[in-house]
């Protein structure tokens, strides 16, 4: 399996068919109760539109596919603040093959949640609902035993902390109790203004991660590359977190200077 | 802290995931949107007399970073069609199973 890995993912680009893989692809329909096919979820959406272009409105820029504008589910017009992001997110339509797979358009779908807040909440609700997770964060809570475990933990999430420590000047500290560790009032005070210094679309995409040690990770994760400790799919969806952060931190700088 | 290595080492690797991605390969991934306005970003911002210039560095990050992206989905969508799961069942196979069938309720549940 493990050469099949390196093959797929350094090899030539996909070849079309593995002799390995089930006969009916993951998209296809489910076939009738007697079939012996497993259920599947209902078929794709087909790549109905040739071409994916960007055009600049009042609001800011959309994206047309095949001069129909892109809307979010809850039928606005999708409108972003910054070329950058448009363009990040017209690639992701335009690399779609034959079906539309949306679970491979991260971008989109932040972009999506934060015009349309689904959950209605306001800026200070979202800091205070993140902020709530310091107390929980997986980072905060270590085993004594087994020995191995400890010191694995140790080592990965000491310097985690130690640079959040560091960098906000706080105090955070780690615990082996049940209750975990006693954040200070002062350091929450601290994270949520930190917070409050994003625009809504940069704090919507930094606060999608729901990993249980985003509280500090998410912070790390935009000063360092993603580690090697983090699978697939995390990494992505955090890596376009920070992506959507930094696009939306550059539109806030620079509005503030002259004007996700 | 990750080094983020050479701005070239980056524009090629971007580069390279547009081509990897361009759609059903109508044009050339060099007409694209992206493609040009990443050339664009990276050759305005080339030439800089301050040896430390803040713009170029957190261009280099955001791009560094969108590439990043850019791989991890691409990578997953490869093992997620090599090694995806055959799905769930239905209820109503879930049902036949054990030898059941369900109930059929033209008015919908409950």
């Amino acid at each position: 399996m493990w050469s099949g890995c390196r093959r797929l993912l350094w090899g030539r680009p996909t070849p079309v068919r593995f002799p390995r893989s089930p006969p009916a692809a993951a998209g296809s329909g489910p076939v009738g109760p007697g079939g012996g096919r497993a259920y599947a979820p209902p078929a794709e959406r087909k790549r109905f539109y040739q071409n994916v272009s960007i055009s600049q409105g009042e609001g800011g820029f959309e994206i047309n596919l095949d001069h129909r504008k892109l809307k979010t589910p809850q039928a606005k017009l999708f409108t972003v603040p910054s070329e950058a992001l448009a363009i990040a997110v017209a690639t992701e339509w335009d690399s779609q093959k034959d079906t539309i797979k949306f679970y491979t358009m991260h971008l989109t779908t932040l972009c999506n949640t934060a015009l349309d807040n689904p959950t209605q909440r306001n800026k200070m609700q979202l800091i205070r609902a993140a902020v709530k997770f310091l107390e929980t964060d997986t980072v905060c809570y270590r085993v004594e035993e087994p020995a191995a475990l400890a010191e694995l933990q140790k080592n990965e999430w000491d310097p985690i902390v130690a640079w959040a420590e560091k960098r906000y000047n706080v105090a955070i500290g780690s615990s082996t109790s049940i209750l975990g560790p006693n954040i200070p009032a002062s350091t929450k005070e601290t994270f949520v203004s930190h917070l409050a210094s994003y625009n809504m679309w940069a704090l919507q995409g930094t606060l999608q991660s729901r990993k249980p040690c985003f509280c500090l990770v998410w912070r790390k994760n935009t000063r360092f590359s993603a580690g090697a400790t983090w699978s697939g799919p995390m990494t992505m969806i955090s890596v376009s977190c920070a992506l959507a952060r930094q696009l939306g931190l550059s539109l806030f700088t620079s509005v503030q200077r002259a004007r996700l | 802290m990750a080094a983020l290595g050479s701005p070239l080492r980056t524009l090629r690797g971007l580069l390279r995931e547009l081509r990897r991605a361009s759609g059903p390969a109508g044009r050339p991934y060099r007409d694209t949107a992206a493609y040009r306005h990443i050339l664009a970003a990276f050759r305005a911002h080339r030439v800089t007399s301050e040896k430390l210039c803040r713009a170029q560095q957190e261009l280099h990050f955001q791009a560094a970073t969108y590439l990043c992206l850019l791989r991890s989905v691409r990578e997953q969508a490869a093992l997620h069609q090599e090694y995806h799961g055959k799905g769930e069942r239905s209820p109503e196979e879930v049902a036949g199973l054990v030898g059941f069938s369900l109930p059929q309720q033209p008015g919908g549940k409950g």
